[in-house]
C-alpha cells in the first residue's frame, strides 16, 4: 500500500485519482502509524515550499527517518523541492535535508512560470523511467528549481534555456519536479514504476 | 524546449457542454464528463472547464462535476466561473482542479489575484480576461465582465501587466470579438499581452483553422492555444492541431 500524505497543501485529489487509476492500494493520511505500515509514500504538494514544510511539522521528522530506514518516497512538484536542504522561496526555509542542494528561482529573462510539458532526458539508472526508452514530455508548474549539489543522486534533466533538474533519485528516495499524475500515460507509467519499486522494497 | 500548448475548452452550462459565438446563442456540444476524458486521452495538453453560468460560489452540483471530470482526466486541469474568494479555490483544488481561473473578481477585487497567489502558489492562478476591441481606437482593447456582457474602461494590456504584478501566474485572453466566430484569433491582442507580460498567456477566442492556431503561436507569441467548437464538432481532432503545428517548426508534445 502507498500512503498519499494529506498535509492540506496542494492537489492531493489529483494525486490520489492517479494512483487508484493505476490500480494501486492507496491510503490518503498524515497519521504517522499508516505511515510506518505503509511500502510506499507519496509526498505531493503545490505551492510555497516555506508553507510546505510549516503545515507538515512534526511530520516532517517521521518522513526522514523512516526514508533513511528505507522506505520508498516519492516528493512530487513541492513535495520534491522540500526533500532539499532549503529552500530561497519567500525567505531561506530549511527543508527535510533527505537530498543535498537547495531550490532558487528559476532566473528571468524566459517566461516564468516554467508552464507546460517539457521533454525530460533520463539515465537508465533511474527506476522511475524504467522501460520508457531515453526521454518522455513531462508537465511542469513551477517557478523555483533545486540545484542539486548531491554526489550521490542521479538527476535528470530538461531543458529551459538552461538545464532545470527534472527528476531525482538517490537510492529508495525519489522525486519529480513535474507532476506525474497530470502527465498524461507516461506519468501514470511513472507512478506504476515507483509502485513496482515499492512493492520490490519491504520495510 | 518547452512545448507550446493545445487546451480544449469545456464551457460548462446546466451540466452540459454548450458552445456559442460571441458568447450567445448556446447549443449542446456534449457531456463534460465523457468529453474531458477523450482530450485527456486523445494527447491534449490541459483542459479547462468554465462554469458559464459562474455558480461554482453557491452550487454544490458544479464541484461534484468538477470531482467526475477530474477523476478521468490526466492532465493539468483548470476550473473557472464564479469564483469569488480564495476558499472556493481551495475546495476545486481539493475536487480536482490543478489551476483555478479567477475573471470578473479579480476586475471587482485585484487583492483577490494576491491573496490567492500566497495561499496556492501562482501557477495556480490564472487570471481570465475578455477582452473586445475598443471602438475607433486602433489596437486598443478593454476589459469586460460577467461573461462579456459589461464593458469596463480597463486597458486590457494594462490589466494583464497589473494581474501579473499582483501574483497571476498566467493569462487566459479571450477575444470578444472573435470567440465562437472561427475566423482566427486576434493575433494583435494576443501579441500585445504577450509583449507586456513575462507570466505565459493562452490565446482564446476564434480557433477555426488550423493556420490560425500557427498565426497567433508563432506571431501572436501564445504559449498556448485554447479552442473549443472545433474539438467538441469534431472539425479536427487534438492530433490534426498537433501535427499541423509540428509540421511547421512548432515545438509539441507529440500525440501516439
Amino acid at each position: 500500500m502507498i500512503v498519499i500524505i494529506d498535509y492540506g497543501v496542494g492537489n492531493v485529489k489529483s494525486v490520489t485519482n492517479a494512483v487508484r487509476y493505476i490500480g494501486c492500494e492507496t491510503k490518503v493520511s498524515c497519521d504517522p502509524v499508516d505511515i510506518e505500515a505503509a511500502d510506499g509514500i507519496l509526498l505531493p504538494g503545490v505551492g510555497a515550499s516555506g508553507y510546505a514544510m510549516e503545515k507538515l511539522g512534526p511530520l516532517a521528522d517521521v518522513i526522514c527517518d523512516i526514508a533513511k530506514g528505507g522506505k520508498p518516497l516519492l516528493g512530487v512538484c513541492v513535495g520534491y523541492q522540500i526533500l532539499f536542504d532549503e529552500s530561497h522561496e519567500y525567505g531561506v526555509h530549511k527543508c527535510l535535508g533527505l537530498v543535498e542542494g537547495k531550490v532558487i528561482p528559476i532566473p528571468v529573462g524566459r517566461i516564468i512560470p516554467h508552464m507546460g510539458w517539457n521533454y525530460v532526458k533520463f539515465g537508465e539508472k533511474m527506476e522511475l523511467f524504467s522501460g520508457m526508452g531515453e526521454g518522455r514530455h513531462f508537465a511542469f508548474a513551477h517557478s523555483y528549481y533545486a540545484d542539486i549539489t548531491d554526489p550521490d543522486a542521479v538527476v535528470a534533466y530538461t531543458d529551459y534555456d538552461m538545464d532545470i533538474a527534472a527528476s531525482v533519485q538517490k537510492g529508495n528516495i525519489f522525486g519529480c519536479q513535474f507532476h506525474p499524475e497530470k502527465s498524461g500515460a507516461d506519468g501514470l507509467e511513472v507512478l506504476r514504476n515507483f509502485e513496482k519499486f515499492c512493492k520490490g522494497v519491504k520495510c | 524546449m518547452l512545448t507550446k500548448r493545445i487546451i480544449p475548452c469545456l464551457d460548462v452550462k446546466d451540466n452540459r457542454v454548450v458552445k456559442g459565438i460571441n458568447f450567445l446563442n448556446l447549443r449542446d456540444a456534449g457531456d463534460p464528463v465523457e468529453l474531458g476524458a477523450r482530450y485527456s486521452n486523445e494527447g491534449a495538453d490541459e483542459l479547462v472547464f468554465l462554469d458559464i453560468t459562474a455558480t461554482i460560489r453557491s452550487n454544490k452540483t458544479i464541484i461534484e462535476l468538477v470531482e467526475k471530470v477530474a477523476a478521468n482526466v490526466f492532465i493539468p486541469f483548470t476550473v473557472g466561473g464564479g469564483i469569488t474568494e480564495p476558499d472556493q479555490i481551495g475546495e476545486l483544488l481539493r475536487s480536482g482542479a490543478d489551476k483555478c481561473s479567477i475573471n470578473t473578481a479579480a476586475v471587482m477585487n485585484p487583492q483577490i489575484l494576491a491573496e490567492s497567489a500566497k495561499r496556492f502558489g501562482n501557477q495556480c492562478v490564472v487570471l481570465a480576461i475578455d477582452a473586445r476591441r475598443t471602438k475607433g481606437v486602433k489596437n486598443k482593447w478593454h476589459v469586460t465582465v460577467k461573461a462579456g456582457s459589461e464593458p469596463t474602461d480597463i486597458d486590457a494590456v494594462d490589466w494583464a501587466r497589473r494581474a501579473e504584478d499582483l501574483g497571476a501566474g498566467e493569462i487566459l485572453l479571450t477575444s470578444m470579438d472573435a470567440d465562437g466566430t472561427k475566423a482566427g484569433f486576434d493575433i494583435e491582442l494576443t501579441r500585445a499581452v504577450a509583449g507586456a507580460v513575462d507570466i505565459p498567456v493562452i490565446a482564446s477566442g476564434g480557433a477555426g483553422s488550423l493556420e490560425s492556431c500557427y498565426d497567433v503561436l508563432a506571431d501572436g507569441n501564445a504559449s498556448a492555444v485554447l479552442a473549443a467548437s472545433i474539438f467538441h464538432y469534431n472539425e479536427y481532432t487534438v492530433k490534426d492541431v498537433k501535427d499541423y503545428l509540428a509540421s511547421r517548426g512548432v515545438a509539441m508534445r507529440p500525440v501516439d
